[in-house]
């Protein structure tokens, strides 16, 4: 594994009892939470627990009615949003969106495309796009901003599982590579990121909070998501050997790039870190 | 050649399309189509308080029309109406309040169809001024404004996540808006301001990859409208503002005619 960097006592953003109160009620109530270069904090909780309502309230896009939010002066945000429809009437670029909100240079534009797999695409229209290959530009488009503090709502939405790992992946090595601080939300229980230094567990307020293997074990996360939950909660921590590219080809770790992968093809040496003691159970729970 | 009345207007009319291809282009992208109408629409008041109060008719539309749309955004933000019923309230209201008032004012001589439709003989070397020097004040600021706006159009919470400001591009937007329909009223007229906001935008659509390509090509295509209408006006003396939106319609219906005769990709 790539050595993680330090994370420095530094605070990019702060919430401390923050609550968020819209249309009489408590979206999310009492959050305490911090976000330091090069450390990734993922938020994981049930549909309307009050995650992306947390994200939002660090990042400032929503007041919160009570406690506190403090960002560090200056601080630069890339946000992937969870959900952005692009109308038809708008013409625009997978490039020209890279520009959007800042001015990258052309190589740097390149790089976070081939970074996410998706350098294929550049001068494909948007809204031809599938939600996977979406995905992909929106988290290059977030990340040459060369941000400090990288804000996803669930990420890997409309990806498939291998592409899944890789952007998991990915995003570990951004925080190495950069050191910048991630915010992460995932109602994917059955894979989070073993790179994550914090997991916050959320169900309208902080449940309960530790590193990936402590949440697991809680009472509280096991009261929320139930046994079953549990057990498939698989802290995705493996070694590759081989990528697969967007285009559909195969990069192997010894560099040769090959149309498809065959077991026994020669480029292969599989190693899991985590045991296959699971079924990937594609219905949520 | 300022002298002949039909150089004036066409001279003011290109003005005018050349600034509305842009601000057009964003009223497509957000779908404020009936947003603009109901801005259009509340000039016609503005022109009734200027006679009233004695006041420049430009500066009245200007007022009148800005404080309608902060009026909406304030209704809107209390949420207690749809947007969409908002919308007729005020467009309609505005409308009528501003033909009751210009009837009431028995001492003026309006001509309300100049208004209402456009009037080429009525075009001066006045308004050429004004055309041109608020156009480049609004292209000016559109330039200024263009990124915060787009990003704001593609989703007002990343723009806002990315230090966007896009509320206030939005409420800058707006303003440019009044100020458009206060410089265009009189060539195009109060009912039809906002199809030449529309209509050449989405012409422009089909031709445009980026979202500048599609502002730059409303434009000129707006321009080809007013060119054509004017002329079609001077040649079956119609009322300019239907004549150009009919040239504008006509080059719509040629673009779809074009594309749907262009033999389809075969699928791979």
């Amino acid at each position: 594994m790539l050595k993680r960097p330090e994370i420095s006592g530094e605070v990019l953003v702060q919430l401390a009892g923050a609550g968020v109160h819209r249309a009489g009620r408590w979206l999310v109530r009492g959050v305490d939470m911090a976000v330091r270069p090069g450390e990734i904090v993922t938020l994981i909780g049930p549909n309307g627990s009050g995650k992306s309502t947390t994200a939002k309230t660090a990042i400032g896009i929503l007041k919160p009615q009570e406690g506190k939010v403090a960002r560090k002066p200056g601080l630069k945000v890339g946000y992937v949003p969870q959900k952005l429809a692009i109308d038809w009437t708008l013409p625009l670029t997978v490039e020209r969106l890279m520009r959007l909100t800042g001015t990258p240079t052309r190589a740097e534009v390149g790089a976070a495309l081939e970074a996410t797999g998706v350098a294929h695409l550049a001068k494909a229209q948007v809204q031809s796009l599938s939600g996977g290959e979406f995905q992909r530009v929106l988290l290059a488009r977030a990340i040459a901003r060369k941000p400090d503090l990288l804000v996803l709502d669930e990420p890997v939405q409309g990806v498939d599982f291998s592409g899944e790992v890789a952007l998991y992946d990915l995003i570990g090595k951004i925080r190495n590579d950069t050191g910048c601080g991630i915010l992460l939300i995932s109602h994917d229980l059955h894979v989070v990121m073993a790179d994550t230094d914090t997991v916050i567990c959320l169900n309208g307020h902080v449940c309960c909070r530790g590193t990936p293997q402590t949440v697991a074990a809680s009472p509280e996360y096991l009261q929320l998501f139930g046994a079953r939950a549990a057990e498939t909660l698989g802290i995705y921590r493996h070694r590759h050997d081989h990528t697969h590219l967007a285009d559909g080809r195969v990069l192997h770790q010894d560099g040769s790039v090959t149309e498809h992968c065959h077991p026994d093809d020669g480029h292969h040496d599989h190693d899991h870190g985590y045991a296959h003691d699971h079924s990937h159970d594609t219905r949520h729970v | 050649m300022f002298d002949d009345f039909f150089a004036r207007a066409l001279l003011a009319g290109i003005g005018v399309a050349l600034t509305v291809g842009p601000l057009g282009c964003f009223i497509v992208w957000r779908r404020m189509a009936y947003f603009g109408d109901t801005m259009a629409h509340s000039a016609l008041l503005g022109v009734a308080l200027a006679f009233l109060f004695q006041i420049n008719l430009m500066a009245g539309v200007f007022l009148v029309a800005s404080l309608v749309s902060i009026a909406l955004l304030l209704l809107q933000r209390r949420g207690a109406l749809s947007t969409d019923a908002l919308l007729g309230i005020l467009s309609h209201s505005t409308l009528a309040l501003g033909l009751v008032m210009v009837a009431f004012m028995s001492w003026v001589r309006v001509d309300l169809m100049g208004f209402l439709f456009g009037d080429i003989l009525a075009v001066s070397r006045a308004d050429i001024a004004f055309v041109y020097g608020g156009g480049a004040i609004i292209l000016a600021i559109m330039a200024w404004l263009w990124k915060p706006l787009l990003a704001s159009t593609v989703n007002e919470e990343l723009a806002e996540a990315e230090g966007m400001a896009p509320e206030r591009a939005r409420f800058v937007f707006m303003l440019l808006m009044a100020l458009i329909i206060a410089i265009a009223m009189k060539i195009v007229g109060i009912l039809l301001i906002t199809s030449l906001l529309i209509i050449p935008a989405a012409t422009a659509r089909r031709f445009a990859t980026t979202p500048e390509m599609m502002a730059l090509f409303a434009s000129l295509i707006g321009v080809a409208a007013v060119t054509g209408g004017l002329y079609g006006s001077l040649h079956f003396d119609t009322p300019s503002g239907p004549s150009i939106v009919v040239a504008a319609l006509v080059i719509f219906l040629l673009s779809l005619v074009s594309f749907a005769s262009r033999p389809s990709k075969a699928l791979p």
